[in-house]
């Protein structure tokens, strides 16, 4: 086990080795993310997918070629060579299998992905036996500890390469994925863009074929942009995080990998990636989970809120002219909608917590009495909700695009004239219209029970 | 029927033929549209009305003819050009803001490289107050509703400053007021000596919105001012006998 010493040490880069390997793997994992999030919107991230896989016989005919030819066949520009032009071909017969047959992306990937892979597999276990063919296995899972300087260096340099790319067509890039045919139509080469998207995925993933492995690179295309997104709905800020999320992804994976000789980096930087997901995907404050059953949370409440509170209104219409605030027998309530006894309940003390009715009447007393503010909310309530009724029936041909509101809007989106002259057509009581729809009376929901 | 195409045509289309995959969508379809007209696009389903307007703005390949725009190629002419795609073709998901999406209409001038600067922000901004929803400039896309989406892409094409038109089914799925928002924006245009070339569905309202129309169903039935071809006659060859659509039309025949 790693004392707390070689943990510190080692997240902190405080050895030569461990800050080349991290330095890699978190320069890998900015421009991955960043790259990631144009192949993410351009709905193509299975291509990434089929991409990487489609490299693995690529590394092993040209680890054969450069030991048959006399070399030590681990030369890494060689084998990242090799990677790329089968990679290529992978991608380019999955579009092939597209474009020529009736075939589906899906289908035409799965294809693509599997046999590039089957032949890399059998490439692999051809060129197994030969002298120096034991690191050629990195290459599928990764394998970051055995970077040196140079590897470092050429991946910050294609890291930079890239980065810089993508920021500066960040427009036209944008263009593209949201709307190819109007690109298309005012002029930008689309299939030239997306060409270029290509080379610059193909570019990331084959430098990050070696920390990162073939199997789990596309992980680290797709993963930071899809957390990215959990957070906010400007594209610039995605890009800023998904490739923050991307790097520290890197750098966390690649130094837990340091730590531990067996794990291999890849794994650990997927998994780091993913737990920095679930994290956003929960917490993320444009469209995490939570924040989402909170919205709804807060809807359901509000929406209790102004039921209990018609409710009541509508009762106290019963009772006498000009409406004044007296107690409500509780059953009368329970009647009025469609609530449970325990709904009312929570309903009741929810009021209750917001001074709407008295002290000492709520959840558990039979009569309910509302407050002074809870009487004026009712009112209030009933009001815009009947004018906002009155304006679907008189308005219907406008309506629909208008009344997705709750009854707290209505001056608002309609404006104080409208509210003015639907209230016109509601008199003569014009402080609080009558209901334009049928209330049940309370004799005949007496009756009823 | 080949006719003589005047350079000065908005848009002309001469013995235009496009297929995908061995069928023809459309063939044969020969036209001039003057200019300063709302051209209004109709036919039934599958009778080639977007595959038209995507032939004419060079998306899809031309199987035979050509398409001038003010009697050049498109190419050429490509920046008297604005686009309104169906609103489905996109999605609505993507993160930016409407004032984004208009912005985009602007591109094209500002070219390579070139981030989108103030100058650019002001004209979305002015594109967005004419379709009436420059209070939802930062909202994003998704935030909006139907009819406030098709506005956003109507101002990204006004941000274009074009003098022909292309739009797709602009009114399909808006509420009324979107409708007629979107009606009262192409008359401004017309009057301002632009033309539009609209593909609608609602024959109901053809002959009011509309002054020339042209009839299509793979090929062109007919084209022409409105109060000329909008009869029985062209509907009956246009549609055949799908009945309920006539008595749709004959309705509003009768109205006219």
């Amino acid at each position: 086990m790693p004392t707390l010493h070689d943990i510190l040490s080692t997240v902190l880069l405080q050895s030569y080795n461990t800050r080349i390997v991290v330095l890699g793997t978190a320069m890998l994992g900015l421009a991955s993310g960043i790259t990631g999030a144009f192949l993410l919107l351009r709905k193509r991230s299975l291509m990434g997918d089929a991409l990487s896989h489609a490299t693995f016989p690529g590394i092993g005919i040209a680890f054969a070629v450069m030991v048959s030819a006399g070399g030590s066949g681990k030369d890494l520009l060689g084998l990242l060579t090799g990677a790329t032009i089968s990679g290529v071909l992978g991608v380019l017969c999955m579009l092939a299998i597209r474009n020529t047959t009736r075939l589906r992306d899906d289908v035409a990937m799965g294809f693509a992905l599997s046999v590039f892979f089957g032949t890399g597999a059998a490439v692999y276990a051809m060129v197994q036996t030969k002298p120096g063919a034991a690191g050629l296995e990195s290459f599928i899972y990764g394998k970051a500890a055995s970077m040196v300087f140079s590897d470092v260096v050429m991946i910050s340099v294609v890291g930079i390469l890239v980065t810089g790319t993508a920021l500066l067509l960040l427009k036209e890039f944008m263009l593209l994925c949201f709307d190819e045919d109007f690109a298309a139509s005012t002029g930008w080469p689309v299939l030239r863009l997306d060409i270029l998207l290509l080379v610059l995925v193909t570019a990331v993933t084959v430098t990050g074929l070696q920390a990162v492995g073939l199997i789990l690179i596309i992980a680290f295309l797709i993963i930071p942009p899809t957390a990215a997104r959990f957070w906010t709905n400007s594209l610039r800020r995605m890009l800023v995080l998904s490739g923050a999320i991307g790097a520290m992804s890197g750098w966390l994976g690649a130094s837990v990998s340091a730590l531990f000789a067996n794990l291999p980096a890849g794994a650990l930087i997927v998994l780091t990636a993913a737990a920095i997901f679930l994290f956003s995907m929960l917490f993320g404050s444009a469209r995490g989970v939570i924040l989402k059953l909170l919205d709804q949370a807060k809807l359901q409440r509000r929406i209790g809120r102004q039921h209990l509170l018609r409710a009541a209104y509508e009762i106290l219409e019963t009772m006498g002219q000009p409406v004044s605030n007296q107690p409500i027998p509780r059953q009368e309530l329970l009647e009025h909608r469609s609530w449970s006894n325990a709904e009312l309940s929570r309903l009741l003390s929810q009021a209750r917590h917001e001074d709407h009715i008295e002290p000492g009447t709520g959840a558990d007393t039979s009569l309910i009495h509302l407050s002074e503010s809870g009487f004026g909310e009712a009112s209030r309530i009933t009001r815009n909700h009947r004018l906002w009724e009155l304006y679907l029936i008189t308005h219907a041909e406008i309506a629909p695009s208008h009344v997705d509101r709750d009854a707290d809007l209505v001056e608002h989106i309609l404006g104080a004239e409208m509210v003015r002259a639907l209230e016109a057509e509601l008199k003569p009581r014009p402080a609080i219209p009558s209901s334009p729809h049928r209330i049940p009376s309370r004799s005949s929901s007496s009756s009823a029970t | 029927m080949l006719h003589e195409h005047p350079p000065d045509c908005p848009l002309s289309v001469h013995d235009l033929t496009v297929a995908y995959q061995r069928k023809p969508v459309i063939w044969d379809v020969d036209l001039n549209i003057p200019e300063g007209k709302l051209v209004g696009i109709v036919g039934p389903n599958g009778a080639g009305k977007s595959t038209l307007l995507k032939a004419c703005l060079d998306l899809i390949p031309k199987t035979s003819g050509w398409v001038n725009i003010y009697g050049e190629p498109y190419r050429a002419n490509r920046h008297l050009v604005g686009y309104v795609p169906q609103r489905e073709s996109v999605d609505w998901d993507f993160p930016v803001s409407a004032l984004d999406v208009v912005a985009m209409g602007t591109y094209r001038r500002l070219g390579w490289f070139r981030p989108v600067g103030k100058a650019e922000k002001a004209v979305a901004l002015e594109a967005l107050e004419k379709v009436g929803i420059a209070h939802l400039a930062g909202r994003q896309i998704s935030q909006l509703s139907g009819g406030q989406q098709q506005r956003v892409f109507l101002a990204r094409a006004l941000a274009q400053d074009a003098k022909v038109y292309f739009m797709d089914e602009p009114f399909a799925a808006v509420d009324a007021a979107t409708e007629q928002a979107i009606v009262t924006l192409l008359q401004e245009l017309r009057n301002s000596g632009r033309t539009c070339l609209v593909v609608h569905h609602d024959l109901a309202t053809v002959a009011q919105y509309f002054d020339w129309l042209i009839f299509l169903n793979l090929r062109v039935v007919a084209s022409g001012p409105t109060a000329e071809v909008f009869n029985d006659d062209n509907l009956r060859k246009t549609y055949g006998g799908k009945l309920s659509l006539l008595d749709h039309a004959a309705e509003a025949i009768r109205r006219s």
